[in-house]
């Protein structure tokens, strides 16, 4: 057997090493490669082109008489006979270690700020594996945002994937790099990281981040990886993949807390079905692969924590939404994996309202676990029920305002209108660089709820009543 | 090498999860398999020619062509025995805890480990003497596996003769012989360990009628949406409408015996959740923890997709299991829609021809052929048992016309609609009064005059007819403002919003709220209609609308749910009393 095993090795490391000259049929991102030696699945490729060029490529399908190839770096110029390819022997692997820290990667992760690539302390498969279920620790620690609209309502929990679904031109950049930059834990510092993957985004995306975390003094804490709207489509399959195994690294053999912000989740899905199309599969749902779930949650669940280490991952994605529209597949698939959502609202958005958060359809599901007594204060849990309760009237109201007049409404409407419009002005309406604390946050929501009389508020208690409710009438103009 | 095991093929080709083999010679359908140098497990899905296809149950990265396939020769089977109880497994019945052990934090490839642990003593007690007549599903003797649950080791399905040797009492491993039974057939050596193949049911004498319900002490539910023991519920909803929200209240605080969670592609801290939360969490009935009547299945969603496809029938064979030896037992499984895509993906890998949305044809004969492994039965060894199913289903964009929402309709006759306006409302459980139904309520109907009065069926039809009346009263108040109904209607409309907050709301994280007995639920029913009769009286003696919105009692009603405990019923009264008078008041003012 061992000897077997050491021949096997032997014959695994020269065929690494053997080099196939010319292509059988090149198809979008696809290489196919006839009569090669037994090529694992998902094997690590590389395609030489004519100028002697070195790009990077995945095994899709491999059987004894063609092998079926991504090619990461897209097969722009390449020719069936000039083009070369080699087999690696095992999958795509990156070298991770804290020194990448305060660096710029490519979507690869090959140094993309003329610096030298750093020595690696572990070098791991992208693709990484599942946490065991019995391993995670349930993640309950309050991330204090500063943003009442989430601190309050949909509360970030540390070790938490929670996305934000936003759509072209709203600002869920500058809400990301708000929350980056003014996220901590109540009971004080620890040695926290950022790791940034951008897929697909324009250079000023890129830009405004990176500056962004300049300006609060924490570049030297982040790690980009940059896979700009330029750079091959295909490539973006990739990158969130890199990105994650050194979060994992940073994570759970460093012990750092890591924050992991990818975007845009639509520009990855999409080069997920150019591929799945060039391989005619049988598509489900406009054109996306049926795997498109199960690929998804191989991302999104590498985050969480680990019994026993002290590390955890929080996931940040952002995807805009192809035409606004929740029900598309890929907002839909992320939000039965991601443990809740933020929805930026175009028409809050319109009328001023930053961060435009959906006070209805964004949820945090870790919420429950992470506020209360001993986490942020006692009466939290009951008075974000009564203002998610309250505000949900309020669209009713509007749409009722719209048809019979706001002069109509009854006295009860009307409170329900002043209460909505202060909720939206005053308690999720902040400066972009407003740090607010989240007793500042839930006196904000207790006002708000004084504009409506008493026997409307069924979900907090008598004593929360005695305790924190007054009375008032809207100020004029608010 | 064990018995049966040889060599069958070769690799050919890998495309994900599916595997093809070559040189096949004498592969059977639906044999376990082993693929490749790493030995990953496989199942035999397609045999044609000399040619196999294999579904891989682990990530297959790295396999090459030309890399054996072993044969096991027996099909895909859950090992049965005491040990199940409290265990965590993943879709192929992996212990969990015993893979983190010896693997570490990540689960890698080939990673393997018996289901029951070989090592452990229990403690057996024969139930038959030597000389007696064994049937099918005879209890041969007992141990005790938890606190709660009393296993009982029954005779195989395919056994019958008579009991020519018993174990004595006392300790003994899983596999260790303690009984043997003298058959036509010659004589047969019983374990405690046995095995089945997790697509076959296991058989049972005739299905019993549906008239027991399983109370869930979730007031929507049990009132006015009840699940008979052996009956099947689905439950569809969008993301974020609490669909394992709504799984893991049932689990927690049904009436059955036993529960077998099957976290079918969904998140791992969902687990986590249960892991950490059910052995802390005591039984209203038996007072002992939850954890030592649960069973988890867990094939997360990054966990091989395959698998999944695998874990419903792994726990389903587990349930019935249990259901032979008289328990009843829930099945939750979360999500369906999961276990649908799992099939998806992999008839695409096989190139088959796509029906709706690109599932298989065979979809609606799938998810019939698992409800149907639900019912209440009465067993081969002549007890009563049931299974229920409670499957969670996950519509893409919330729409429920998609086909597994569609063809999971056709096969259960229970339907929790979970409705995205009132879990944006914050209002848990989400489940739609107008849209969700029960087939189970008439059946469940005696029961429940029995336990709680003969009242119950008017209370409930009143209520149900009140809810119907408010949605029409809604579309108009929409149109012309609710300060245009004459006040009669809007006290129809204040009575049901009072419902629900007061009752179809439910606290899955108040120490009270959480569970509701049958009687409380019907005592709480009867106080809103107190209201509501007393109220509607009172209107028509002149009192207005306002005048009742703020009766001092009406915050009583409302915080009854937790304020109240289970039993008191004294408290009740008092609710009732204040809020008679208080309504007498209003009245005698009228009544000048």
């Amino acid at each position: 057997m061992a000897a077997d095993s050491r021949a096997d090795a032997l014959r695994r490391e020269l065929a690494a090493g053997r080099e196939y000259r010319g292509l059988d049929r090149i198809d979008g991102p696809l290489v196919f490669v006839k009569r090669t030696h037994p090529v694992g699945y998902r094997e690590l490729v590389e395609v030489v082109d004519a100028e002697g060029r070195v790009r990077l490529g995945m095994v899709l399908d491999t059987s004894e008489d063609l092998v079926v190839a991504q090619v990461f770096e897209g097969t722009q110029s390449l020719t069936l006979p000039g083009s070369k390819v080699r087999f690696r022997g095992a999958p795509l692997t990156v070298g991770a270690t804290r020194r990448m820290l305060g660096r710029t990667f490519d979507g690869l992760g090959r140094p993309r700020d003329g610096g030298p690539a750093p020595l690696p302390d572990a070098v791991n498969d992208v693709n990484g594996r599942p946490v065991n279920p019995v391993a995670r620790e349930y993640p309950r620690d309050f991330i204090q945002t500063g943003i009442s609209a989430i601190d309050g309502m949909n509360t970030l929990i540390r070790g938490q994937k929670l996305p934000i679904f936003s759509g072209n031109g709203l600002p869920h950049n500058e809400l990301a790099a708000q929350i980056a930059r003014q996220a901590r834990l109540r009971d004080g510092g620890s040695d926290f990281a950022v790791v940034f993957a951008a897929m697909g985004v324009k250079h000023d995306v890129a830009r405004f981040f990176e500056r962004s975390f300049e300006e609060s003094g924490v570049l030297d804490k982040v790690a980009l990886f940059l896979s700009l709207a330029d750079d091959p489509s295909i490539e973006r399959i990739v990158t969130p993949r890199v990105a994650l195994t050194v979060a994992e690294h940073l994570a759970f053999d460093l012990d750092m807390h890591v924050l992991v912000v990818m975007t845009d989740m639509a520009n990855y899905c999409e080069a997920l079905r150019e591929i799945s199309t060039a391989r005619g599969e049988i598509p489900s749902r406009k054109g996306y692969p049926g795997y498109l779930y199960s690929d998804l949650a191989e991302l999104y669940e590498r985050s969480g924590m680990i019994r026993g280490r002290p590390g955890s991952i929080t996931q940040l994605p952002i995807l805009t939404m192809p035409n606004d529209d929740i029900s598309h597949p890929i907002p839909d698939l992320t939000g039965y994996i991601t443990e809740g959502q933020i929805v930026l609202d175009r028409s809050m958005f319109g009328r001023g309202v930053y961060p435009p958060v959906a006070g209805l359809p964004s949820l945090s599901r870790l919420m429950k676990d992470g506020i209360g007594e001993g986490m942020t204060r006692e009466d939290h849990p009951r008075l974000a029920a009564q203002l998610f309760a309250s505000y949900s009237k309020v669209k009713d109201v509007r749409d009722l305002a719209a048809v019979i007049g706001e002069d109509e409404l009854a006295p009860l409407d009307r409170k329900y209108l002043e209460f909505g419009e202060f909720f939206e002005r005053r308690f999720v309406t902040q400066a972009r660089d407003e740090d607010r604390d989240v007793e500042r946050t839930l006196a904000l929501g207790w006002e708000a709820l004084g504009l409506l009389p008493r026997e409307e508020l069924r979900r907090v208690t008598e004593a929360d009543l005695e305790a924190h409710w007054v009375e008032r009438e809207a100020e004029e103009g608010a | 090498m064990a018995t049966g095991e040889r060599a069958i093929g070769r690799v050919r080709r890998v495309n994900g999860p599916v595997v093809e083999a070559a040189g096949v010679a004498d592969a059977r359908m639906l044999e376990l398999v082993r693929v490749g140098e790493a030995a990953l497990v496989g199942e035999v899905i397609k045999l044609s020619g000399d040619r196999a296809v294999i579904q891989v149950y682990e990530d297959t990265t790295g396999v090459r062509p030309g890399e054996p396939v072993v044969g096991t020769g027996m099909p895909l089977s859950v090992e049965l025995g005491p040990g199940l109880v409290g265990t965590i497994y993943d879709g192929i019945q992996r212990p969990l805890e015993a893979l983190r052990a010896s693997g570490g934090d990540f689960i890698g490839r080939g990673m393997s480990a018996p289901a029951l642990d070989r090592g452990r003593r229990w403690h057996f007690t024969p139930s038959l003497a030597v000389g007696a007549d064994v049937v099918p599903g005879a209890v041969l003797g007992t141990v005790p596996e938890t606190a709660r649950v009393e296993h009982r080791v029954l005779a195989p399905p395919d056994v019958s003769g008579r009991l020519s040797w018993a174990a004595r009492e006392g300790e003994y491993g899983v596999e260790d012989v303690v009984a043997v039974v003298e058959t036509s057939a010659g004589e047969r050596r019983i374990s405690m360990l046995q095995r089945w193949p997790i697509r076959t049911p296991r058989p049972a004498g005739r299905r019993l009628p549906a008239s027991v319900p399983l109370v869930t002490g979730q007031r929507v539910v049990d009132t006015l949406f009840p699940l008979a023991r052996g009956g099947t519920v689905a439950i569809p909803g969008g993301f974020g409408t609490g669909k394992t929200m709504t799984q893991h209240a049932v689990a927690k605080w049904c009436d059955a015996d036993l529960i077998v969670y099957v976290g079918c592609g969904e998140r791992g801290n969902e687990m986590t959740d249960v892991l950490t939360e059910f052995p802390k969490l005591v039984d209203p009935r038996t007072g002992r923890s939850l954890m030592e009547r649960t069973i988890l299945i867990a094939n997360t969603s990054n966990m091989p997709v395959s698998a999944r496809e695998a874990s419903v029938y792994t726990g389903a064979a587990l349930a019935e299991y249990y259901r032979d030896m008289g328990y009843h037992v829930a099945v939750m499984a979360d999500s369906t829609s999961r276990w649908a895509e799992a099939l998806r993906e992999l008839s695409g890998r096989m190139e088959e021809m796509p029906a709706e949305e690109g599932f298989p044809a065979y979809l609606a004969t799938r998810i019939a052929s698992f409800y149907e492994r639900a019912g209440s039965m009465e067993t081969l060894g002549g007890s009563e048992g049931s299974v229920s199913i409670i499957g969670a289903v996950s519509p893409p964009g919330g729409d429920f016309s998609e086909p597994v929402t569609q063809h999971t309709r056709r096969f259960v006759r229970a339907f929790w609609a979970l409705d995205r306006q009132l879990a944006n409302a914050r209002h848990y459980p989400s489940i739609s009064w107008l849209d969700s139904y029960s087939e189970y309520a008439d059946e469940v109907r005696p029961w429940w005059e029995e336990r709680v009065g003969p009242g119950w069926t008017a209370d409930r039809a009143e209520m149900v007819g009140l809810l119907r009346k408010e949605v029409r009263l809604l579309q108009v108040a929409k149109l012309v403002g609710s300060d245009a109904l004459p006040d009669s209607q809007r006290f129809v409309i204040e009575v049901c919003s009072l419902f629900k907050d007061a009752f179809l709301r439910q606290d899955a994280f108040d120490e009270v709220d959480r569970y509701t007995s049958p009687e409380k639920q019907a005592r709480m029913l009867a106080l809103v209609l107190l209201y509501w009769r007393r109220g509607s009286l009172a209107i028509k003696k002149g009192a207005t609308f306002v005048e009742l919105r703020r009766v001092k009692a009406v915050r009583d009603i409302v915080s009854a749910r937790y304020a109240i405990a289970e039993g008191d019923d004294k408290a009740f009264d008092r609710v009732a009393a204040r809020l008679e008078r208080a309504i007498d008041d209003l009245e005698g003012d009228y009544g000048r």
